[in-house]
């Protein structure tokens, strides 16, 4: 499965690839550099957070994360898990390291699916500095409140079908 | 050309997670002893190898579709549809759509400015949220591996929908006004 991902990717890699050289060398050139210029940058800092997770989730005691959020937890885990993700602050490295050592030392799947949903949805770090100076105050908040349920729909379902 | 995220590799939460990451590998070394240590170790460094050529190809996937998909192109078209229809295709445009959060809210804000409603721009954001490739790729992947990934982001699939229509549903009900700045 993961030989067919690698494979799918890098055909839509080709095949984008194909049709920005064809808008010009130039262009396709910039974009290839950038690109990898990111890649580059992300690297060091992913590599951290899913080494330290490991540590992390080896290092916590697995009796303080199991009751709290196992996968016996239902419910009242996946809203701990959800208020624990909208009051993550910091980037994708803080947010997906919490969640990964969590699932590693014990969390439920649907809980931490929760966790993640939250943490995209209510991260008040990407909210304050970015959403509100970018975006009608109003609309902000009216997405922030119709998102309420949406950790929940998620949870319910992984529950539901037993997955991942 | 589009702005470029740039992000010094090193940074005050980057710092936060290097020093509980430390601190949780010695006492991992001092506790459980060496041969866990490297155990946990050698796993996760295999996780994150055999990601990387799917990270590579995240970042250039979002490279090319950023020079042939422009912005503005989007936020015209996606903010021209109205019903259903508007909230698939905002859903959609905003999982393929690469970039941070500066890419992504002024296409937001810009739907608002040529008349699409609330709820468009919410299943845009929510779905730029859960459903974009670029962050499960480039970020996710790494850390929980592709089954996790792929399940989390097929339950989520609906929920642009439900957050947009959840949203109509209450501009309706409170006759909430959205198209005034506020």
């Amino acid at each position: 499965m993961m030989l067919a991902l690698n494979i799918f990717l890098w055909v839509i890699v080709a095949a984008l690839g194909l049709m920005a050289a064809m808008r010009g060398t130039h262009l396709f050139r910039d974009s290839v550099r950038g690109s990898i210029i990111d890649f580059l940058q992300q690297l060091p800092r992913i590599a951290l957070g899913v080494i330290g997770s490991g540590f992390i989730a080896e290092a916590m005691p697995q009796d303080l994360i199991v009751p709290w959020i196992g996968p016996q937890s239902g419910l009242l885990g996946v809203a701990i898990a959800t208020i624990g993700g909208a009051a993550t602050s910091g980037g994708p490295v803080v947010g997906f390291s919490i969640a990964a050592a969590a699932l590693k030392a014990g969390g439920g799947a649907p809980q931490v699916i929760a966790y993640v949903v939250a943490w995209s949805l209510f991260s008040l770090q990407r909210l304050i500095g970015w959403e509100i100076p970018l975006m009608p105050a109003r609309v902000v908040w009216l997405r922030a409140a119709v998102s309420v349920p949406l950790p929940f729909i998620a949870a319910a379902a992984a529950m539901l079908l037993n997955r991942p | 050309m589009p702005e470029r995220r740039r992000r010094r590799p090193f940074d005050f939460s980057t710092a936060l997670i290097f020093i509980v990451s430390a601190v949780s590998g010695l006492s991992v070394y001092l506790r459980q002893g060496p041969e866990r240590f490297f155990s946990v170790f050698r796993g996760d460094v295999l996780l994150f190898g055999n990601m990387l050529p799917k990270m590579l190809a995240g970042c250039l996937i979002g490279g090319f579709v950023t020079l042939l998909l422009p912005r503005e192109l989007v936020a015209r078209h996606v903010g021209s549809e109205s019903g259903m229809l508007g909230l698939f295709i905002a859903a959609a445009a905003a999982a393929v759509l690469p970039g941070g959060p500066f890419t992504i809210y002024p296409v937001a804000g810009a739907f608002l400015g040529i008349g699409a409603d609330a709820g468009t721009a919410i299943a845009f954001i929510t779905s730029w949220m859960l459903l974009g490739y670029n962050r499960a790729l480039v970020w996710e992947l790494p850390f929980f591996g592709g089954n996790f990934v792929a399940w989390r982001v097929i339950l989520c699939l609906p929920l642009p929908f439900v957050a947009g229509l959840l949203g109509r549903a209450a501009i309706r009900a409170f006759t909430l006004r959205m198209e005034s700045p506020s």
